[in-house]
């Protein structure tokens, strides 16, 4: 280039202007950094855990190492990557961007945020080397608060950190969607993306203080013997669930609405085409948030709560299935007539839609209270989620990465590489994952060490997937770095993009546009 | 394995085996028809156009489509309609595995505990589950055989479930039903076996370490069959009684109390301390202090755990205050002391 572009990374220099800065998109690529790490780390606990299953009976580590490793991969994947994972890192980047303001409402708030992520991370991980926990994610009592050691407490002190970072992230994107858009952009035209983001918010702030009261709770059970759920103290056990699954199935949208943001976008560019039923898509991630908030019993059909209790959860849950499917069917209706490229980030949106369908469907059966009985706790949930969370969200985190790369660095991201990833990650993803419905039907229970012989087979199909995916990862990692140092120009909208990011240079200046855009029309207008 | 059983929805499923099971699995082939016809339709339409719009030149335009009320409203309304048909359906199903409130013709109280079932029958026969046997010759597997509880044909079979400590889940697949022991409450698992044989009861709720270990076996029967049991086990108790002091602690110490979990008698190391050797010898302990192990220390250990921690392992049992007898105590004490 002739002369040195002004622009947001060469804005200020030095690590102690990153570790102070207050601009988005600089906070977006700290969070970059931290969660990929998060990401490796659970990723390795993954592979752990994969390779003692590897055979019955004891391959390579103990029962309580076993129990320890899936503590960790659950709890670190769950809380650390997943959850903050595309809000943090995509929409920090480009949310601002996206409906043209300079930055987010609360710039001082949001470092904070990312202060508050890597505190709680660091509580919860130093139990890795103090004592290490070996309850599951999910923390049920009173394992959890009788039967087990005292690394619990900080590592639900960690979680409850890490909400407070989710919480006020939440919030300043809410404030940012209302209060900073561009002239002329109406709330109907704000990019997918940024609906999907502003829904995510709203379950943040409103879900994520009920975890965050119910862990307090349970430390007070652990230090000071309050019983609240532990019946030898006169609690009760199941209040915990009530509590965490209030939560925690909001919290499942907060890991996938994001995700669905990023497929809308990918979608339109790469179809050329402007979305089909902007405003079916839009409210359904409302709904989506709505309804969710009424459904956690479905997880606690076989707790001894009420037939009727279960029967009511049944028919709400089946609820939520309807937005969801409206979704697919708007995308897969998008991609009708359009001018479809399949470049790396369409695979990974495609692949979305793949996975996502088998998981969401595969939720309709555990939804039918006679049916989850059955599976209710074996690997045909496990499988479940893998499907709609990891082929979910980490499919569209791949997407996103590569389709936003060169707006965030102004390189292009090797779209050989991004395929070659996809085909391992894909591939992968279904032999690790599919063999587990299989062992669901045939009753292997989730969370064991040991299993019977005839589940040796299934298996071990699904430690070879792990590998795969294992590598599929590693050469997105490749992907990453071969652009950043051999990397070609990007130019400032390569794939043809309708929304605002795509308007500004890449990198983007540091407040984001030299001239406040003005909008005159909705954000696909591909004609 | 036969992969060719795929072409039978329900083929790898368990042999269902109780009346209620095989309802379940009709339930499961209409969801894998509705669900496999929805995939094709959803992602078959996705590759068709992937292939038929496909972007050939670079200046190809796309058509402008922004909604079309009729196709949203029926793919909204289709799919509403067969969730309620799966929600209907699937709550007769849920009606039929709870049967809350109905008596058994046979009763047996389930109680779970870390990392064992103990089932009692109403005239007071007792089986410990699982066994202290290894399941298999494997040197690597830490899976214990499951012990025997027999159940008549054809009758209603009601499990009162409870829990001593944390949450245990009481899950046979072949009967396709499972319910959680909760501490504190009593659930129940109502069945009808329409299949003789022998069916594996697995713990689905995680417990802790030897969660994936807590395995029990029904077997079903016919009536007669489970008559000359039931008269067998009455028999047996009958003899146990008139047994040594150090026999029937050892009764306990592998029944239903559970011990054999945790300790081992042959020095090998499980979850807690092993008891071969204990009496008569020292022990330390975490905070450094020491003492022989005598009558009273086995009481207080089994009484009070957490009053002295052996030096090295958890502190990971839980209080027998209130689950044991005085002369239980004494007849434990007399069994350890034959442990050299
Ligand atoms: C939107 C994407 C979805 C995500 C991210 C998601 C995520 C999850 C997760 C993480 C669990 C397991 C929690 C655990 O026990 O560890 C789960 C279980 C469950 N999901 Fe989903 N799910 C999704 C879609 C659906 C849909 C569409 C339905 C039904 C219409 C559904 C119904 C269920 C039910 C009933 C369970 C409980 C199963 C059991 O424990 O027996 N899910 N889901
Ligand atoms: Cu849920």
């Amino acid at each position: 280039m002739a002369h040195e572009q002004h622009n947001y990374l060469n804005h200020q220099k030095g690590i102690w202007s990153w570790l102070t800065t207050l601009d988005h998109k600089r906070i977006g690529i700290m969070y970059f950094v931290a969660i990929m790490s998060f990401f490796f780390l659970g990723g390795v606990f993954a592979l752990l855990v994969r390779a003692e299953l590897f055979t019955p009976g004891k391959t390579l580590f103990s029962a309580d190492v076993y129990n320890r490793m899936m503590t960790y991969h659950g709890a670190i994947m769950v809380f650390m990557v997943i959850v903050p994972g595309i809000p943090a890192i995509f929409g920090n980047f480009v949310l601002p961007i996206m409906i043209g303001a300079k930055d987010v409402a609360f710039p001082r708030l949001n470092l904070m945020s990312w202060y508050m992520l890597m505190i709680g991370a660091a509580i919860t991980g130093s139990t890795l080397f103090l004592e290490n926990v070996d309850t599951g994610w999910t923390f049920y009592t009173p394992y959890s608060s009788i039967k087990t050691g005292l690394g619990v407490i900080p590592m639900v002190l960690g979680v409850f950190i890490i909400g407070f970072s989710s919480i006020l992230t939440g919030l300043n994107f809410i404030v940012t969607t209302h209060k900073l858009r561009a002239p002329g952009m109406t709330m109907n035209r704000i990019p997918l993306m940024v609906w999907a983001l502003y829904s995510t918010a709203i379950l943040q702030v409103l879900a994520t203080p009920v975890l965050a009261i119910t862990l307090l709770l349970l430390i007070a059970e652990k230090t000071l013997g309050v019983g609240i759920f532990d019946p030898q103290l006169g609690g009760d056990p199941v209040l915990f669930q009530h509590f965490f699954w209030f939560y925690s199935h909001p919290a499942v949208y907060i890991m996938i609405l994001p995700a669905m943001g990023v497929i809308s976008e990918l979608v339109a560019t790469y179809s050329r085409k402007v979305i089909f039923g902007y405003t079916a898509i839009a409210y359904s991630s409302l709904a989506i948030a709505g309804v969710s908030f009424l459904v956690w019993g479905h997880h606690m059909f076989v707790s001894g709560q009420s037939e009727f209790a279960g029967v009511l959860f049944s028919f709400i849950t089946m609820l939520v299935g309807v937005p969801t499917a409206i979704k697919l069917f708007n995308w897969i209706a998008t991609m009708y007539k359009g001018s479809i490229r399949l470049d790396a980030p369409m695979l990974f949106a495609i692949g979305f839609m793949f996975l996502f369908t088998i998981g969401g469907l595969t939720g309709v059966y555990l939804a039918s209270t006679g049916m989850d009985v059955h599976f209710h706790d074996t690997y045909f949930v496990v499988a479940h989620f893998h499907y709609v969370m990891v082929g979910g969200t980490l499919m569209a985190l791949m997407g996103a990465l590569i389709y936003w790369f060169p707006k965030v660095t102004g390189k292009i991201y090797s779209d050989l590489a991004g395929r070659i990833s996809w085909v391992f990650i894909f591939t992968g993803f279904n032999v690790t994952f599919f063999p587990q419905f299989i062992l669901g039907n045939m009753g292997m229970p989730r969370r064991y060490y040991d299993y019977l012989p005839t589940f040796t087979e299934l298996n071990q199909m699904s430690t070879f997937g792990s590998w795969l995916i294992g590598t599929g990862f590693l050469v997105g990692l490749y992907g990453v770095f071969y652009a950043l140092l051999k990397g070609k120009e990007a130019g400032n909208n390569p794939f043809g993009g309708k929304t605002l990011e795509w308007t500004t240079t890449s990198p983007p200046p540091h407040e984001n546009f030299e001239k406040t855009p003005v909008l005159t029309g909705g954000p696909y207008e591909y004609r | 394995m036969n992969w060719f059983s795929l072409i039978t929805a329900t083929s790898f499923m368990p042999v269902p085996a109780t009346k209620e099971s095989g309802d379940v699995d009709n339930l499961y082939i209409f969801l894998l028809v509705s669900g496999l016809i929805s995939f094709i339709i959803l992602i078959g339409g996705m590759v068709i156009f992937i292939f038929k719009y496909r972007r050939k030149t670079e200046d190809q335009k796309s058509a402008y489509i922004t909604h079309n009320t009729l196709a949203e409203f029926l793919w909204s309304f289709i799919p509403f309609v067969i969730m309620m048909i799966i929600f209907a359906w699937g709550w007769s199903v849920f009606h039929d595995l709870r049967r809350v409130g109905e008596k058994g013709d046979v009763e047996v109280h389930v109680t779970a505990r870390q990392w064992a079932w103990t089932f009692k029958y109403a005239n007071d026969i007792e089986i410990n589950s699982p066994s202290d046997k290894k399941l298999l010759d494997d040197p690597d597997s830490t899976l214990l055989k499951p012990e025997i509880v027999v159940v008549p044909v054809g009758k209603t079979i009601r499990f009162i479930l409870t829990s001593d400590d944390v949450l245990h889940s009481f899950y046979v697949p072949a009967f396709r039903n499972k319910m959680d022991a909760v501490p504190g409450r009593r659930t129940t698992f109502t069945f009808t076996p329409i299949e003789k044989g022998d069916f594996t009861v697995f713990c689905t709720e995680y417990c802790g370490t030897k969660h994936s270990n807590m395995m029990a076996t029904i077997r079903v029967v016919d009536g007669e069959q489970f008559a000359a049991w039931q008269a067998e086990k009455i028999a047996a108790n009958a003899g146990a009684n008139n047994k040594g002091p150090a026999e029937r602690g050892e009764a306990l110490f592998k029944g239903s109390l559970g011990c054999s979990g945790c300790h081992s008698i042959d020095g090998s190391r499980i979850v807690g301390p092993s008891f071969k050797g204990l009496y008569g010898n020292k022990r330390d302990f975490a905070d450094g202090s020491s003492v022989t192990a005598d009558d009273a220390y086995i009481k207080q250990s089994i009484l009070v755990p957490t009053a002295k921690i052996v030096a090295g392992f958890p502190p990971a049992m839980s209080s027998f205050q209130g689950r044991i007898k005085e002369d239980e105590i004494k007849d434990i004490i007399e069994f350890i002391k034959t442990l050299k």
